[in-house]
């Protein structure tokens, strides 16, 4: 995965309404578009909304400029905010071969019920972010620490890319805290 | 061509930023999903002092269109945003403001229309209204919509239109969709809308009018009507050159209807919104393999570009019509109705397949892309028939 050998890749979101998978599927578009990638589209899937309930995004990058705004069934990468999502949410659901899942959790993979053949990455997602001090109205935001793992799991995007797109997306002070979450998650993704 | 910058946005931000570099005098609207953010980032600009515009809340959107309908006969420049129950509710007063020749813009957000409920895209809400007397523009991706808002108010505010337009954009794929979108900066698109200079404001008191009046038996209704069609004949050339000043601009191109491949594609497929990136895409792998592929996008449905599509596909050998919309009872969808209509002239007779596809959202899958493509292909080569009524992908 750390080698751009595909033309596209295909990412799918797995979060909680109020989790911001949303917004990190933007932040995350901007954070391609600066790594180089000519072909970015990322598609919300909603339903009816409402806080807690599972939702998905997809997002697509691609070298050359692509116009494909399906929802994606066959992820190359798959992100997990909420580690009760990979059975709720069918979040392997499709996953390519070489694929890879990127969960935010503290339990062993062993634990999280994923089939042993699918690479699986973890990082304490939430812990990042709460030791950033990313916390609104109590609840630690994930969606922006989140975006370390990827860089860190994938190579899709780099760490230089997603601090400059957090920058574009917040002001000076909530994003000072919003890198570092990405930065501690960054470091705690563990292959 | 002018100074631009280059956001990641979603859609309907990017309307929201269209509309208010056009400077409207008055906007009413009344939030739907999934139009809102539209409104909402609009009302923002209002609060914000970004944009000096009369912003009216209202109880409905029957209220929206009634608002829209006054301030533009006052003479101001309106615009509005809505979708699906929205656009159905006003129904009344679509109607009003083409007869009374307002050029009133409007966004739509195509979203299906109940029941059973559903708020996620297809082209019925628009496709109800399209003999309401608007320009009907559609977008394919949040650069288009963009572009397409600020060529609108060109377009309806030219002295030999007046006409209303809806500029349509697909319903969360392409209203909620990050996109990267190429944005003018404010100067141009203000000289490039220029001031309104409305023909005749009720408020001109210099030169008294009466708007609506009642046009009964023996009275000019049917002249009136005439004169609408006129109009909306008008609006191709406008729409036109319109459009080429906006390219010049942008260095975007423009057309009615758009091509791609169509130059030497055996198997077409015709198609609005959106789903033309997929449709795309699937072409551009066909070509790769061989197979002569093409696409033509529609931008304009009102007034329906005949001329350009019959063009776009002389030569070809079997077309397909995508329709996110029913027209129940039909021989097709509304637009396998028009581009068959269009086709009735052509020297060849070439067959002509219909699909309905991607109601309430249902996802617009590449397989089923190829799918068109694949029947298309045996249809060029005589072994297979168009016919049958095909619900593309239906469970």
């Amino acid at each position: 995965m750390k080698t751009m050998d595909k033309s596209m890749y295909e990412i799918r979101w797995h979060g909680r309404g109020g989790q911001g998978a949303v917004t990190a599927a933007k932040i995350l578009a901007g954070a391609a578009f600066l790594s180089g990638w000519k072909g970015v589209t990322s598609a919300p899937s909603f339903g009816a909304e409402r806080r807690g309930a599972p939702i998905t995004a997809s997002t697509r990058v691609a070298s050359e400029e692509i116009r494909i705004l399906s929802q994606v069934s066959t992820p190359d990468v798959v992100v997990v905010l909420d580690d009760s999502l990979i059975g709720v949410g069918r979040a392997a659901a499709g996953i390519q071969p070489g694929g890879v899942m990127i969960i935010n959790t503290v339990k062993p993979v062993t634990e999280l019920g994923v089939d042993a053949g699918i690479r699986v990455v973890t990082a304490d997602v939430t812990g990042s972010a709460l030791a950033a001090g990313v916390v609104v109205g109590g609840q630690p935001m994930v969606n922006t620490a989140v975006l370390g793992s990827i860089a860190a799991a994938t190579g899709l995007v780099t760490m230089e890319s997603v601090e400059a797109a957090i920058a574009e997306a917040f002001p000076p002070g909530p994003a000072a805290k919003n890198t570092e979450a990405a930065r501690l998650a960054f470091e705690c993704t563990k292959a | 061509m002018a100074t631009q910058k280059t956001v990641s946005a979603t859609g309907n931000a990017v309307v929201a930023d269209a509309m208010r570099q056009c400077k409207p005098d008055v906007m009413a609207a009344y939030p739907i999903t999934p139009q809102t953010t539209i409104v909402e980032e609009f009302a923002g600009f209002v609060a914000k002092g970004r944009v000096h515009t009369e912003y009216v809340t209202v109880e409905s959107e029957h209220s929206a269109m009634s608002a829209c309908v006054g301030a533009s006969a006052a003479g101001a420049r309106v615009m509005t945003a809505t979708s699906s129950q929205g656009l159905a509710l006003m129904w009344e007063e679509l109607h009003v403001a083409s007869g009374m020749r307002l050029p009133i813009v409007m966004a739509n957000a195509n979203r299906a229309l109940s029941a059973p409920i559903n708020i996620h895209c297809d082209h019925g809400d628009a496709m109800g209204a399209r003999d309401a007397g608007w320009v009907m523009l559609f977008a394919e991706t949040a650069q288009e919509a963009y572009d397409n808002t600020i060529m609108a108010t060109r377009i309806a505010e030219n002295p030999a239109v007046l006409l209303p337009v809806m500029s349509c954009l697909d319903g969360f794929i392409t209203t909620h969709s990050i996109d990267r979108v190429d944005v003018l900066d404010d100067e141009s698109v203000a000289e490039f809308v220029g001031e309104y200079a409305p023909q005749n404001a009720l408020l001109d008191i210099d030169q008294p009018v009466t708007h609506g009046a009642f046009a009964g038996l023996g009275g000019p209704f049917f002249e009136f009507k005439r004169a609408q069609r006129d109009a909306m004949e008008r609006s191709r050339e406008v729409i036109s050159s319109v459009g080429a000043e906006y390219s010049e601009l942008s260095g975007r191109p423009f057309g009615a209807v758009e091509s791609w491949g169509m130059e030497d594609a055996d198997v077409a497929i015709v198609v609005i919104g959106s789903t033309a990136g997929n449709v795309r895409h699937v072409a551009r792998q066909l070509r790769a393999e061989g197979v002569k592929a093409g696409i033509v996008k529609v931008r304009v449905f009102r007034p329906f570009p005949y001329a350009e599509l019959a063009a776009a596909l002389s030569g070809v050998k079997a077309v397909a019509v995508l329709d996110r919309a029913e027209s129940f009872g039909a021989e097709g969808g509304p637009l396998f109705l028009e581009v068959r209509s269009a086709l009735y002239d052509a020297e060849t007779r070439v067959p002509v397949a219909g699909y309905i596809y991607g109601l309430g959202g249902s996802d617009v899958r590449l397989e089923l892309i190829e799918r068109v493509y694949s029947d298309l292909s045996d249809i060029a080569a005589g072994t297979a028939q168009p016919g049958g009524f095909v619900y593309l992908g239906a469970r």
